[in-house]
């Protein structure tokens, strides 16, 4: 394989990983539920884009002719990912999370100011 | 079945959504990574029977008044806001005082009352820049979102509706 495509391939798959552990860092330090959406529904989105993006090149330059399925993936991904987002905030609200004030937890906490 | 929808049914009885059978004929080439004859004839054979098994869900057509519109939406505004929000989310996700962020809900009061336009403006508003939508009032009225740093509730509600509503209404004009 030539080695600009080589650097490609491995630039987005740095990315997309990069994206997919902020996202997974992020929902572990945010201190309530609502925040924690956030982690999953974006960075987790561009990070398997990044990887899709690869995935995509990789295969195109190896033989087989273009490949189209990553950009499904990234389709279905994008409209799956707000809509989950959105029920499980539906679900959360229905069940007063909203009303509660955030929880301190040690070191990462939300003052109350 | 109302007399309108009765004769909007048996008017395009074959091709229910012409658009969906076309999204649904790519999507099936896109899915076998071929372009044949047999599978464009099997993608065209699912397109029409999908739309006219599931016609119920959709009893209307979306509206399309700018597709150029919508194509410039999606591929400039909405792509480069998505990688713009992915970065700005993961800058706040690494703060070292993590207390600094400002979270809260905003409510944004709706222009229109199409469900196609809430829907998509809703997953839109879900993907950008710190913002997750988390319900629609039962009027449809006002769509409920959550921000992750706001710092201020006019603001926040002023971009969303001028950089994703006022397009959308456009493009769906309604």
């Amino acid at each position: 394989m030539i080695f600009v495509i080589e650097l490609l391939v491995s630039f987005f798959l740095v990315v997309g990983a990069f994206f997919a552990l902020a996202g997974s860092i992020g929902t572990y330090r945010l201190p309530d539920f609502f925040s924690r959406l956030h982690g999953p529904t974006k960075s987790t989105t561009l990070g398997v884009g990044g990887m899709a993006i690869a995935s995509a090149i990789y295969f195109s330059f190896h033989g087989e002719g273009v490949s189209f399925h990553e950009v499904l993936i990234t389709l279905f991904l994008f409209i799956t990912a707000p809509v989950s987002a959105h029920f499980l905030a539906k679900a959360a609200r229905h069940q007063g999370l909203h009303k509660d004030k955030p929880r301190m937890e040690k070191n990462q906490g939300f003052s109350d100011k | 079945m109302p007399e309108y929808r009765k004769s909007l049914f048996l008017k395009n009885r074959w091709l229910p959504h012409p658009l969906m059978t076309l999204v649904l004929v790519i999507i099936w080439l896109f899915l076998v990574n071929t372009i044949t004859f047999g599978h464009l004839l099997l993608g065209t054979l699912l397109g029409i029977a999908i739309p006219w098994f599931t016609n119920r869900f959709w009893p209307e057509r979306p509206k399309i008044a700018k597709p150029f519109l919508l194509f410039r939406f999606f591929f400039i505004t909405f792509v480069t806001d998505v990688i713009v929000a992915n970065i700005t989310v993961v800058r706040l996700f690494l703060l070292p005082d993590i207390s600094r962020l400002r979270p809260r809900f905003i409510e944004i009061p709706l222009d229109t009352q199409d469900p196609m336009v809430i829907t998509i403006l809703a997953s839109v508003i879900s993907l950008t820049p710190g913002t997750v939508s988390s319900e629609v009032s039962e009027d449809r009225q006002t769509l409920i979102v959550h921000g992750l740093d706001v710092a201020d509730e006019k603001t926040a509600v002023q971009t969303i509706k001028t950089r994703y509503e006022a397009p959308l209404k456009e493009i769906f004009s309604c």
